[in-house]
């Protein structure tokens, strides 16, 4: 099952390599990580959408908490959540396609962001599935070039994840 | 006063209270050796290899309660270092290894013996560090050390670029560490630990599974007291083993792989389990579905949580530092007066004793050939059970664990999650120097002896007095066994010809060497190597073992800890018992 993991670890040098090479050493798999630092400067947020059964998303929860500069590991899914991911795409924008390219846009709530007389460059947030709805959506032939940040998850309502 | 970095590792390591420093110079570390010929807090150990410097340091923390410290060189010193890091860290080992690295500038040009230390070492060490602010040199050592044996231990690594050690700074050490992101746990949940005394009261066919983290946590006294004033049997994994003395009654011998008929038969076959350090790894439970396949409720103590529901399921989880919990566990006992029910633990302890009855340690002893079991049984003997015994891996390594019943936890030193050949030397070094007054013996077989020979140097240089027990079969014992079952006799590379003369080798380096040859020599001269007039030498003991002895019994491969290929007097016996197939050894 998928599971998007908030952590919450020192901005440090080196803290990024632990938690990828714990992933790899350890058979688990990223589906997507970003991250970055927060508001406090020491601190950086990463999320980390993997999937795997229960067991083993409990193995990999243990096993970040375990590194000495992780100071803090959520799963999201235990409780309501919101996710967003960024989608850039590139696709081509002559012709016909040019009018339903901005029609496809305004379904699915992007924006044109760069134009050439041939292409279009679109900016998408939403869900990781929204984005994979958009990308099954429009021609793949058009598709010029996709650049997607992973998702980013936050709880909802008053939970927090905070020193 | 601003004194250099060298000499603020140099003065760093005197705060920790480090007694030896196990290393080899080289030219990013020059600075530190020249601050170390300038002192005389500590002493420095020059090893002849940088492997042997961390498993001397890892052997120094295994036998006494202190961090053992490393110093070796950037590039291949580093890269020399890894085998004994990772020994120290699957064994969860408290160490510090301090390697230069190139100086900051020249960090990412492929420099003179330049390797991403703290990138190659970072999978197999609790944690490390890059100092590249002087600043922070000091308060990272402290760290390093407070790390290291705090929670469950490990190795950690400190790469120094030579820059740095050469910067001049203010040295303070500080008193206190506070890691914001590293509070390690120490009290088990009190609920827990009364639903595990409940538990425990209501069982029939109780059973103590004791690991390595009851010795790394100094548990042994409460280990004792629960299992006596309780009166239940007990086993201790190889990692375990002195936690609970190997002579007392109550102890049903180690379990495993090459554990005793009754210490698995117990294991698998008991309805409430309490394991305290232990990881229910695979050489002690072999596949985890047979384990389960008989019902029990487990209890699991450790100080570390991902070790909890890792390839066992447990019904009672308790995270704390084992000597904690278990001081609890026993003032609730007392609190209580539970107790198992006294009619049904004792047609359990029936149950064992049956199973105990016909001896699955027991071997042919000959006239004419040394049988290597012999050798450790006298060992045992002529040692008083005293000494502390290092072993390197292999066949000879389950000898030692079966046949010398250790009686004290930090008497017994051996590789027992990497399973590196050639740690036994080495360990005996670091064990001598933190032990001056404990005769060491080191169990070995010709094989893995000649993976670390070189320290044979070292402790002629720094008078270390072990006594090398070389169980020589001239095979590679534990490659042969399994070639022998799994690979239809088909000896592929385990045997080794063109042996050196171990004794001319040991003279050489200047220690003393006895062959053995015959079974009734095996006494005398293992008396003459511990009498009093070899207290001060290294002695080299080659004995010459029976080559087609096989360690038993044996857990064969995918099978459970019920199907143990057993030793040849208990084969027929098994064979009328049930129908099983028991593999190629019948």
């Amino acid at each position: 099952m998928r599971h998007i993991l908030s952590i919450l670890l020192e901005n440090e040098a080196g803290a990024l390599s632990r938690v990828v090479g714990l992933f790899s050493a350890r058979g688990y798999n990223i589906d997507s990580l970003t991250v970055s630092t927060t508001e406090d400067a020491t601190l950086s947020r990463m999320t980390i959408v993997t999937h795997g059964s229960d067991d083993v998303i409990e193995q990999i929860t243990k096993q970040l908490n375990k590194l000495i500069e992780v100071v803090k590991v959520i799963d999201l899914n235990e409780s309501e959540h919101i996710e967003r991911e960024l989608m850039l795409i590139k696709v081509r924008a002559t012709g016909k396609d040019r009018e339903e390219m901005k029609r496809m846009a305004d379904i699915f709530r992007g924006r044109i962001i760069d134009v050439t007389e041939k292409t279009y460059t679109l900016e998408l947030t939403g869900t990781s599935d929204k984005l994979n709805a958009f990308i099954e959506a429009v021609d793949r032939t058009v598709i010029l070039e996709t650049v997607r940040t992973g998702a980013s998850g936050i709880g909802r309502g008053e939970r927090i994840l905070k020193i | 006063m601003q004194i250099s970095g060298a000499e603020i590792v140099v003065r760093s390591l005197r705060e920790e209270g480090v007694e030896f420093v196990f290393g080899y110079p080289g030219g990013a570390v020059l600075e530190i050796y020249d601050a170390i010929f300038k002192q005389d807090a500590f002493k420095h150990v020059l090893v002849r290899h940088e492997q042997a410097a961390v498993h001397a340091a890892d052997a120094y923390s295994r036998s006494s309660d202190k961090v053992g410290v490393a110093l070796v060189t950037s590039g291949p010193g580093a890269t020399n270092a890894l085998t004994g890091i990772a020994t120290a860290y699957l064994d969860s080992i408290p160490l510090v290894v301090l390697s230069g690295q190139v100086g900051t500038p020249a960090i990412g040009l492929d420099a003179f013996q330049e390797v991403d230390m703290v990138g190659m070492s970072r999978p197999c060490v609790k944690h490390n560090f890059l100092v590249k602010d002087i600043s922070e040199l000091a308060s990272t050592i402290k760290k390093a050390f407070y790390i290291a044996k705090t929670g469950r231990p490990g190795p950690v690594v400190v790469d120094i670029p030579k820059d740095v050690q050469q910067t001049l700074s203010e040295f303070h050490y500080p008193d206190s560490v506070n890691i914001r992101s590293y509070t390690p746990v120490t009290r088990g949940h009190p609920g827990q630990i009364k639903k595990a005394v409940s538990l425990l009261a209501e069982a029939k066919r109780p059973f103590i599974y004791v690991g390595g983290g009851a010795v790394l946590g100094n548990a042994a006294d409460e280990v004792r007291e629960l299992v006596r004033s309780l009166g239940l049997p007990c086993t201790n994994t190889l990692m375990g083993l002195g936690a609970y003395p190997g002579t007392d009654p109550q102890f049903v011998g180690m379990l495993g792989m090459h554990g005793t008929y009754e210490a698995n038969m117990a294991m698998q076959n008991c309805d409430v389990l309490i394991a305290i350090g232990a990881r229910f790894d695979d050489r002690v439970i072999s596949v985890p579905s047979k384990f389960t396949a008989v019902p029990k409720k487990i209890v699991h103590i450790d100080v570390d949580p991902s070790s909890i529901a890792k390839r066992v399921k447990v019904d009672i989880p308790i995270v704390g530092d084992v000597k904690l919990v278990l001081r609890e566990m026993l003032e609730v006992l007392k609190a209580t007066g539970a107790k198992p029910n006294a009619e049904a633990l004792a047609a359990w302890w029936r149950q064992i004793d049956a199973w105990r009855a016909p001896n699955s340690l027991r071997y042919e002893q000959s006239s004419e050939i040394i049988k290597p079991q012999y050798v450790v049984e006298t060992l045992f003997e002529v040692t008083g059970g005293n000494a502390i015994i290092t072993s390197d891996v292999g066949q000879h390594q389950m000898w030692a664990a079966q046949y010398y019943k250790f009686d004290r936890p930090k008497q017994w030193l051996n590789s027992g999650g990497l399973g590196t050949m050639g740690v036994g030397l080495p360990y005996a070094m670091g064990a001598q120097l933190a032990n001056p007054d404990a005769q060491v013996a080191c169990i070995t077989g010709e094989a893995s002896i000649q993976m670390n020979i070189q320290e044979l140097s070292t402790c002629h240089q720094y008078h270390i007095p072990v006594k090398l027990v070389n169980l020589n079969n001239r095979y590679l014992g534990m490659v042969r066994q399994w070639q022998e079952i799994f690979y239809g006799n088909r000896y592929s590379e385990s045997y080794m010809d063109a042996l050196p003369d171990f004794v001319k080798l040991a003279e050489a380096y200047g220690h003393v060497g006895f062959k053995v040859e015959k079974p009734s020599d095996v006494e005398p001269v293992l008396r003459e190597a511990f009498g009093p007039k070899l207290k001060e030498r290294l002695v080299f003991l080659d004995f010459l073992t029976d080559q087609s002895e096989n360690v038993f019994p044996m857990v064969g491969n995918g099978k459970g800890l019920d199907e143990m290929d057993l030793p040849p007097h208990m084969r027929e016996a098994q064979a009328t018992e049930s129908d099983r197939d028991y593999g190629n050894l019948c």
